[in-house]
């Protein structure tokens, strides 16, 4: 305090004040039930109950049970995400020129909002076998009400990752779209470029960090797929996500060790496929959106 | 420049117009008919529940063949709905109001002051809304449950908080970066401390962007689902998770009282959907604060 100017001026100075001491109650908090669990979890998954450094990690990938989740997981997670977002995309391009755009987005958040468990119970009744879509079809006389099965395997987690991602997929998208300065379509077409020859060369590369955001988020959410694998799914066999896997350790066998194992995996894939998405992104153009003039 | 600009306007009017434009409105009325069939069946589920919850009698028909509301009743008694809906508005309660006392200053100390480290404190405010919520729930709830707390309210709303404060801080931080730092600075010059500057000059002009981060915190907790199944016991389920644990053990109750059930639930969280939507925009619940910050 014998310096010329007084160390609260020059942490102020640093932007250090009474003011910024306001955000550590928030991080305090983010440490304690964020990051401290993580790296706990970490420590723990090296501490299994055989007494071993990497006995989690040996009996995972040395299980089929256990590491099939993986690929479960992904080919459930995949597919949804790529069809989410072909989809999102040429309706994001035909909602950006809608005038009132409100009555669509909040019928489209509605499942968001409720969540997948009511989404669960709604459609256990209505793609059921005596369900109304299922009785739709059969009254087409196209199919055999026996041949219908769509809840309780594969298709039915399909179905509700997709009736839950889309709406997420599509706001994401939507925010993209029309953030791009309509300025830039209308030279192209000034210039002559027809439809599709703009959506090649004037939106895409525009969009594609974009999309790449999107994929990565709803890839993400899609690959914690957890109630309706198993109020859709057949949890047992087809539809064994990794999520389950690692419930199942924590909750049911009580082996806390094995579960903060499985949920490790489970982020890492996460981080695998979005650092590879992500880095894919870095290939294509990156800049403002906008436009700017000049 | 200019010669260009007055030719090209009638390449694309006319030219192929002719053909292209059957193609381009097929393509139209197909992204159109996609979506409408999506609505139909999302409108359909919702409404499948909605008729089931009515029904005395529901099989091989296109409906119900008579209504009734006795199963509003006999759910209301079978699934403790009295009990689940009080600890379901405590912890949805604590969580709001809590999430609001946290990230609110801190979005402040965020939006207002350049430090050290800010970077990375950014990055771990983002995470907990990037990271899935059973990623990260399975080591909190072991935490949790070693500390003694899991099982408990406490510790499912300290569930709750880790993702809603982050969320809380992005909401806000373009909602104060666009207020006049001089409207504080007067304060200031006038002899206000930070506390009283607090409550008297900005609460009142934040006011309706902590009304709406809170609302959306509200309607994220009703139905957050995962981080409240992992670390709830039987005396601090929320009606997402009962209604989880009702559809799990179908067959035990009558279809028609668990569709009642979820229709109780649809009703909770649609009101404060309502609500919400009053003041923010549908896409704001997903891109969070992207489009303020477009501003």
């Amino acid at each position: 305090m014998a310096d010329a100017i007084p160390l609260r001026a020059r942490l102020a100075a640093k932007g250090l004040d009474g003011v910024t001491l306001l955000v550590l109650p928030a991080a305090a908090l983010l440490l304690a039930l964020f990051l401290y669990p993580f790296g706990y979890g970490l420590w723990l998954s090296f501490r299994p109950k055989d007494g071993s450094l990497l006995g989690n990690y040996a009996r995972f990938f040395s299980d089929p049970f256990l590491y099939d989740t993986i690929f479960t997981t992904l080919a459930l997670a995949v597919p949804v995400t790529i069809v989410n977002l072909l989809f999102a995309v040429p309706v994001a391009f035909r909602v950006r020129l809608m005038r009132h755009q409100r009555l669509l987005t909040t019928i489209l958040v509605l499942p968001i909002t409720l969540g997948t468990v009511l989404v669960a119970e709604g459609m256990l009744n209505y793609f059921g076998p005596q369900g109304w879509f299922t009785r739709a079809l059969v009254s087409t006389g196209l199919f055999n009400a026996s041949s219908i099965k769509l809840v309780h395997n594969y298709w039915g987690v399909f179905l509700s990752l997709l009736i839950t991602g889309f709406p997420f997929t599509f706001l994401l998208t939507l925010s993209y779209v029309t953030g791009i300065d309509p300025g830039l379509e209308q030279a192209a077409a000034t210039l002559g470029a027809r439809a599709a020859e703009r959506f090649r060369h004037v939106f895409l590369p525009l969009l594609v960090p974009g999309l790449a955001i999107t994929f990565c988020l709803s890839f993400v959410q899609a690959y914690s797929v957890f109630p309706s694998a198993v109020l859709l799914g057949a949890p047992a066999g087809p539809t064994r996500v990794i999520s389950i896997a690692a419930y199942q350790a924590a909750f049911e066998e009580y082996d806390y060790s094995l579960a903060s194992a499985i949920a490790m995996i489970m982020g890492a894939v996460q981080l695998v496929v979005v650092v590879a998405v992500l880095a894919l992104r870095n290939l294509f153009y990156r800049g403002p959106a906008a436009g700017a003039k000049g | 420049m200019t010669a260009v600009t007055l030719e090209a306007p009638p390449a694309v009017a006319t030219g192929p117009s002719g053909l292209r434009s059957v193609g381009s409105r097929l393509w139209i009325v197909a992204v159109w008919s996609a979506v409408i069939f999506f609505i139909v069946n999302l409108l359909g589920i919702i409404a499948a529940v909605v008729t089931s919850s009515f029904a005395t009698r529901w099989l091989r028909s296109w409906l119900p063949n008579d209504y009734t509301t006795r199963w509003y009743l006999s759910a209301w008694d079978e699934f403790q709905l009295h009990d689940v809906l009080l600890v379901t508005f405590q912890i949805v309660g604590a969580v709001v109001l809590l999430s609001g006392l946290l990230g609110v200053p801190a979005a402040y100390a965020m939006a207002r002051r350049d430090f050290p480290g800010k970077k990375v404190m950014m990055l771990i405010f983002l995470l907990p809304l990037l990271v899935p919520p059973v990623t990260f729930g399975i080591p909190l709830a072991t935490v949790l449950y070693q500390s003694g707390l899991g099982g408990t309210m406490a510790g499912v709303v300290l569930a709750n908080l880790v993702p809603t404060v982050p969320f809380v801080i992005l909401v806000m931080i373009p909602f104060i970066e666009q207020i006049d730092p001089r409207v504080e600075a007067a304060a200031r010059v006038f002899g206000a401390g930070t506390f009283r500057m607090f409550v008297h000059v900005l609460l009142p002009l934040l006011m309706p962007g902590v009304l709406a981060a809170l609302l959306l915190v509200l309607v994220r907790t009703i139905a957050m689902f995962e981080l409240t199944f992992l670390t709830a016991g039987p005396s601090s389920q929320t009606l997402v998770v009962a209604l989880y644990y009702a559809v799990f053990a179908a067959g035990v109750r009558a279809v028609q009282s668990i569709d009642a059930m979820a229709v109780v639930y649809m009703v909770t969280t649609l009101i404060w959907l309502v609500i919400a939507l009053r003041f923010v925009n549908p896409t704001q619940m997903v891109t969070r604060s992207k489009r303020q910050s477009a501003h």
